[in-house]
């Protein structure tokens, strides 16, 4: 092989090659391996508060105090010893303050579905699905050797471990992290007064914007790369569909980011200064809405930055194991750029219930319904794809296909809310966390999982144990479902959301008090399962890494760029930059003996051998 | 060189890498921009008197300022000279118009500056409502931008000294000049909205 002709030869250094890399794979597997632990981190904090919504006054298992403790003081368990020791010192320990005997109090909890909605949405999502296969996929699959600037790559990836260390500093500065929700809503966050939340809300600001800095270098690396190092012959409409969706991504961060930086720059002035952007006051004070305004111009566009990957994803799985071109690909492109645009003229349909005019509020209706027509779109094409291809019902695809039906559940259940008057009534409920977790988990993460096995063997040079995937694939799936759907139910009945005690709420229609509650036990049931399954995942990347099967250059027998490259990728990705010739879902041609056709073979040539 | 295998078997795009990325960084300031002067207009038309019956007797200093913006706007010429210079691949002339660029930058900043003095003796501060946070916040970012640019320039100067720069080698000069324009620009629009509004 002369595949390592044009790889540098020197030695590279320990840090430089693992640690401060300027190469877009590795800092491509940071972000996935950042992403990942964050993963655990998120998911962690979900399955403590999810304890407390089915037991709120049942002590935590392993850390909390036994029964016995309880009724008759005796010390059964390590953990009554831990807390034994706890009480008699004099120190404040920080585990005492926020779960006395095991028992989380109210305000930890806020912290708890606070941090976990934060964590997951910038430190879980956006890193891997963005980060991780942005860099990884966004030189191969255009066919360059890097991105156009490395080092600000380089720096993309250690602001965003900054940011990640300031949030979780948070949890141990006095009077604890943030615990406003994500969305951080004043006058709530605006002071402290409020939530008792000092440094923890000023810290979540920092951190933010620190992530802001790593999304607006990782944005501006993408859209140059993609503009400017497309490879002979690789023009914009042969660009494979998750190219297309990365680079729209990058559009919508670079420009929606800044708007939250500008909100949490008043938000931090409010708190530090003494300002009053964000607070009422008698004379000359500022308003409590304004913040949603901005968080909400920022925030809707990030909802469809942690969607609009997944569906660039999912347009590579579907195609490649029916074995079929996907249907409509231009369709596919114009309706992610229509989503991608429609995402800036919604903000308002998360403030049906803040007090908005109800004229302008059906004018948020409207365009939010305006969305479906693009979605539905894909929905179609995706289906159309799969429409009496030969499907294999490989791991990845088993996620691509869960993406497409889990998208489409979300999405119907935001047809529910886009409509003002029904929104009224289900607007901070249990539906709409249902809504939130079939888009970004069902969505997004079935995407993520499909994408790491799918892309597995380029970017380690093994597969990843089917038979692990597969059981990895379906415990989620079914816990998954498990988990979410009977959230849509209680929402409808009227369980809100962000209630630490479910049971000494005042529950409206009292009779179902007990079914909520046992409703609460099956769901925490579930996400424990949910959670525990995807121990499975890491274990199996991380075997799979050293003991998996070692993978051909092609193992999929793909058409894109990517697969070109030789496995392991060198540094340098090509030996000679391929030539485009065609776009990149042409399976099964009629008339060509293989049932792919590589981007980069050149036009056809005779056929030998007569037929 | 790989990269310059790379570049061999490519079309030459009509805008360079770094050209492109620093447009690109250019949209993102100008949301950043959008979001503060988003806020300055709710609170502007919010308030049927502005400033607020509380701010009587405070009055933003709009002469100073005017000419203050002149001196601004006379820079941005002053940067497309310096970036004509060098095409015409005159380092001598860069250096001058650059250097020339730099004082009018650190003049514009000197005069805002002893204007915030004054103000914040007057009594004006980030504390008095909104009229005074939003007036800090929203000036203020865009000096830190001018900032920000007059060290840039500094740079770019230091490295024009150094002969680093020719009528085809000029890529520090083309982007700093982009974002000078971009921040001189900027100012006319806050200067009108805050202080003649």
């Amino acid at each position: 092989m002369h595949d390592n002709e044009h790889t540098s030869h020197h030695e590279e250094s320990f840090l430089r090659k693992y640690v401060f890399s300027l190469d877009h794979k590795t800092i491509g597997k940071q972000f996935l391996i950042y992403g990942l632990i964050m993963f655990f981190l998120g998911g962690g904090l979900a399955l403590l508060f999810r304890w407390k919504l089915a037991y709120p006054e049942k002590p935590l298992p392993i850390i909390g105090v036994s029964q016995q403790y309880l009724d008759e003081g005796e010390v059964v368990t390590g953990a009554d010893r831990m807390w034994e020791r706890i009480y008699e010192s004099d120190e404040e320990e920080w585990l005492e303050l926020y779960m006395p005997a095991g028992v989380m109090t109210d305000a930890f909890y806020n912290m708890l579905f606070t941090m976990h909605a934060t964590v997951m949405v910038f430190f879980v999502i956006v890193p891997i699905l963005v980060g991780a296969f942005g860099n990884f996929l966004i030189p191969l699959m255009i066919g360059t050797r890097d991105m156009a600037f490395p080092i600000l790559n380089m720096l993309s990836f250690w602001f965003a471990v900054l940011a990640a260390i300031i949030m979780m500093a948070g949890f141990f500065v006095p009077g604890g992290h943030a615990a406003a929700g994500w969305t951080g809503y004043t006058p709530l966050s605006a002071d402290a007064q409020w939530t008792g939340v000092e440094w923890g809300q000023i810290l979540w600001g920092l951190s933010l914007f620190v992530q802001g800095l790593s999304s607006l270098v990782g944005s501006i690396n993408y859209i140059t790369t993609v503009i400017n190092m497309r490879a002979p012959g690789m023009t914009f409409f042969r660009l494979p569909l998750v190219i297309w969706s990365l680079f729209i991504v990058a559009v919508l961060l670079l420009l929606a980011f800044p708007v939250l930086s500008s909100a949490i720059v008043l938000l931090v002035f409010d708190r530090l200064a003494g300002t009053t952007f964000f607070t009422a006051t008698a004379e000359g004070g500022g308003d409590p809405l304004l913040w949603q305004h901005l968080f909400w111009f920022f925030g809707h566009p990030e909802v469809y930055i942690l969607i609009l990957p997944g569906m660039g994803i999912a347009s590579e799985l579907i195609p490649v194991f029916s074995r079929k071109p996907i249907f409509g690909y231009r369709s596919m492109v114009y309706a992610m750029i229509a989503i991608a645009f429609l995402g800036w003229i919604v903000w308002g349909h998360h403030m049906f219930q803040s007090g908005m005019r109800p004229g302008l509020g059906s004018i948020f209706m409207t365009t939010t319904m305006l969305i479906a027509v693009p979605s539905a779109i894909k929905t179609f094409n995706w289906l159309g794809t799969m429409f009496r291809g030969s499907i294999r019902f490989t791991a990845p695809m088993l996620h691509g296909i869960a993406f497409v039906s889990m998208f489409v559940i979300g999405g119907l259940s935001g047809i529910y809310m886009a409509n003002t008057p029904v929104d009224v009534y289900i607007h901070d409920t249990y539906f709409i966390v249902a809504h939130i977790h079939y888009v970004v988990f069902g969505g997004s993460l079935f995407a993520v999982f499909g994408g790491i096995i799918f892309w597995f063997p380029k970017m380690y040079g093994r597969y990843m144990n089917d038979v692990l995937s597969k059981i990895h694939f379906w415990l989620t799936f079914i816990a998954f479902n498990c988990t979410f759907f009977p959230m849509h139910i209680l929402g409808v009945g009227g369980h809100r959301r962000r209630i630490s005690n479910p049971l000494a709420e005042a529950v409206e229609v009292v009779t179902q008090e007990q079914t909520f509650a046992d409703m609460n036990i099956f769901i925490t049931m579930s996400a424990f399962t949910l959670g525990f399954a995807q121990l499975i995942l890491v274990f199996n990347f991380f075997w799979s890494m050293y003991k998996g099967k070692t993978a051909e250059q092609n193992p999929w027998h793909v058409n894109t760029l990517e697969w070109e490259a030789p496995t392991p990728v060198p540094h340098g990705n090509f030996g000679q930059i391929p030539t485009v010739y065609r776009g990149p879902y042409e399976y099964s041609v009629p008339g060509e003996e293989a049932d792919w056709t590589p981007q980069a073979q050149p036009e056809h040539a005779p056929a030998t051998g007569g037929d | 060189m790989e990269t310059q295998n790379n570049i061999d078997v490519r079309e030459r795009p009509p805008l360079s890498n770094a050209r492109l990325a620093i447009l690109v960084l250019l949209g993102a300031e100008t949301m950043l921009f959008s979001g503060l002067i988003g806020t300055f207009l709710v609170f502007r038309v919010g308030n049927v008197t502005w400033p607020p019956p509380s701010h009587i007797g405070i009055e933003l200093p709009r002469v100073v300022t005017g000419i203050n913006t002149a001196l601004l706007l006379i820079s941005g010429y002053t940067m497309f000279q310096a970036w004509r210079a060098i095409q015409k691949d005159s380092v001598k002339q860069l250096r001058n118009w650059l250097l020339i660029t730099g004082i009018l930058g650190l003049l514009f900043l000197g005069i805002q500056g002893s204007e915030w003095v004054q103000l914040i003796r007057k009594g004006l501060t980030l504390q008095s409502g909104v009229y005074g946070g939003i007036f800090y916040v929203l000036i203020g970012c865009h000096a830190v931008h001018v900032l920000s640019a007059v060290i840039w320039l500094f740079i770019v100067l230091g490295m024009a000294m150094a002969g680093r720069f020719s009528a085809d080698r000029y890529t520090g000069v083309d982007t700093c000049t982009i974002y000078w324009i971009f921040v001189v620009a900027l100012w006319p629009i806050l200067y009108v909205l805050v202080y003649l509004s």
